[in-house]
């Protein structure tokens, strides 16, 4: 039972991250049709610039802000930090390829994830860099918490999975309350539609990558409080991300959560309960189980064209 | 009195080919001009042109006034122009509110007495208005698209082949709406291949063949034309 607890908090944590990076898929996806292979090297460039800002501020030993004000502020930075870059990236790789045919903006984003990684690498080296969070407050942040059964449930857990919720709600809330949300609805069911309606799609679409970005930064400090992070890491983090997205039907909002949180829980348990060296066998064998019998993934509406 | 819109000749061009050769074409503040003519005749250019969608190569597009040939549709739109697509396009996965609240969205989603405006006209929407469009009847989605376009009480209001798809009754329908749309102020330039229908409503019309003026003149004078008949009344 203990186990079992241990691993769902486990999965719950990974799954939440995941979740972050699939709906940046998911988000762009629904405007652009593009699958944005850049996207899990902007996450990744997120766990950087949350760590030069820790460092910025002291590093975790002995920060010069208050500890409980660190993991906001480094989370924040990342975000703003992603945000900046995602607009970068669909200004000058994808904007120009707009009206391409599909496979090149695809090549574009290849691209670009080779030029983050490998210049992420040329400047900070391979070492990973950790940002040591066992530090903050003398291990506050691992020992405090509350307690299920016998398993401490440490106050770092909690502050990823709640702060990925909130995040999540916001999200849904942004998208399907708000004028802006809508619009970006509107462009990504029916762009030229949208455009007669006087919505200006360089702008949606801007938000778009603003959204999405923003979220992979805040999946990158989430992530690289737990685990060490090197410039290699965005490719993995983006396949994760990506087949999450899959699963729970590309261009669908909640299909992304669900589809982070499907894929956390596989590969929690199966590290737990079967062997670690399988859980990235159980995750893609799910992706193509879905290709096979639900290619729409879980929530996706199937594509219907018009002849 | 000076025009609403104002097409002096204009050229378009997909690529390297030739769509509207020379156009020009004008409608009143309040006047209900028809554009008729066959498939690949150049009309849903024309509206595209006005709109925004295409620039044209050379000529102008003067609207309320200004020169808007190189200004953005989002630009024409906040400036009073509003469109009923082709096929309606509503989007199919948002409530019949929603759609509503796009019409507007330049002016902020909708003011109440938008609303109160359209609904008076659609009494349906509002009972549907949390319905999701893409499950309403053609005749109710029609509807949608027409209190879509309302939305932003446009000056000018162009509608492509607003009897496309829709059964023989449903048209009828439609065009009394469209009618009553204009008898309340609004200038309209209606795309249609339907030219019977269409010109009983019209003040004036156009005909188009293969991107160039053929025909135009007062709707009544049209209806007589020989020619138009023959090509367009079949009778």
């Amino acid at each position: 039972m203990d186990t079992f607890i241990q691993l769902t908090i486990d999965a719950l944590t990974l799954g939440s991250v995941y979740a972050l990076i699939a709906l940046g898929y998911t988000l762009v996806y629904g405007v652009l049709k593009l699958l944005n292979f850049a996207h899990g090297d902007v996450f990744m460039v997120g766990t950087f610039i949350g760590y030069g800002v820790l460092q910025l501020l002291g590093g975790a030993e002995s920060p010069n802000v208050p500890v409980w004000a660190l993991i906001p502020i480094i989370t924040v930075a990342a975000m703003a930090g992603c945000a900046i870059l995602g607009v970068v990236i669909e200004r000058f790789a994808y904007r120009p390829l707009r009206d391409a045919p599909r496979i090149a903006p695809l090549i574009s984003a290849l691209g670009v994830s080779f030029f983050l990684a490998n210049s992420m690498q040329l400047l900070f080296g391979a070492t990973p860099r950790t940002y040591n969070a066992f530090d903050l407050g003398n291990g506050e942040l691992y020992f405090k918490g509350f307690d299920i059964g016998n398993v401490r449930v440490p106050l770092l857990r909690i502050i990823t999975i709640g702060s990925a919720f909130v995040l999540m709600i916001a999200l849904y809330l942004l998208v399907n309350k708000t004028r802006t949300g809508k619009a970006m609805r509107a462009t990504s069911y029916d762009r030229e539609a949208a455009a007669m309606m006087g919505i200006d799609i360089d702008k949606v679409i801007r938000f778009t990558f603003i959204l999405g970005s923003a979220l992979a930064g805040a999946a990158g400090v989430m992530f690289a409080l737990r685990v060490p992070t090197t410039a290699a890491i965005g490719f993995v983090a983006g396949l994760k991300g990506f087949t999450a997205a899959v699963i729970g039907g590309i261009g669908s909002i909640p299909g992304a959560m669900a589809g982070g949180l499907i894929l956390g829980f596989a590969e929690s348990y199966t590290q737990g309960y079967i062997s670690t060296k399988w859980s990235d066998l159980v995750v893609f064998s799910i992706l193509i189980a879905f290709m096979i019998f639900r290619p729409q993934g879980l929530l996706g509406r199937a594509d219907i064209r018009k002849v | 009195m000076t025009a609403l819109l104002e097409i002096q000749n204009v050229d378009t061009y997909y690529g390297p080919i030739h769509i509207l050769q020379g156009l020009t074409l004008r409608i009143e503040p309040g006047e209900l001009v028809c554009l008729l003519g066959g498939n690949a005749s150049g009309k849903s250019t024309t509206l595209k042109t006005v709109l925004g969608i295409v620039t044209p190569r050379t000529g102008s597009v003067v609207f309320d006034g200004e020169d808007v040939t190189r200004r953005s549709t989002s630009y024409r739109i906040g400036k009073g122009m509003a469109i009923v697509p082709e096929n309606r396009r509503l989007f199919a996965p948002m409530t019949v509110l929603e759609n509503l609240e796009m019409g507007a969205y330049l002016h902020g989603g909708g003011k109440k007495e938008d609303f109160d405006r359209v609904y008076e006209l659609f009494p349906l929407l509002y009972e549907r208005r949390s319905q999701l469009a893409g499950t309403l009847s053609g005749g109710e989605q029609q509807m949608v698209a027409m209190g879509r376009a309302l939305m932003s009480k446009p000056k000018l209001l162009l509608m492509d082949e607003p009897s496309m798809g829709l059964a023989p009754i449903l048209v009828e329908r439609s065009f009394e709406i469209i009618k009553q749309v204009h008898e309340s102020g609004v200038a309209m330039l209606i795309v249609e291949q339907n030219a019977n229908v269409s010109l009983s409503i019209a003040d004036r019309g156009y005909v188009l063949s293969t991107g160039r003026l053929v025909l135009e003149g007062a709707a009544a004078s049209l209806r007589e034309d020989e020619d138009l008949r023959k090509a367009y009344l079949g009778r």
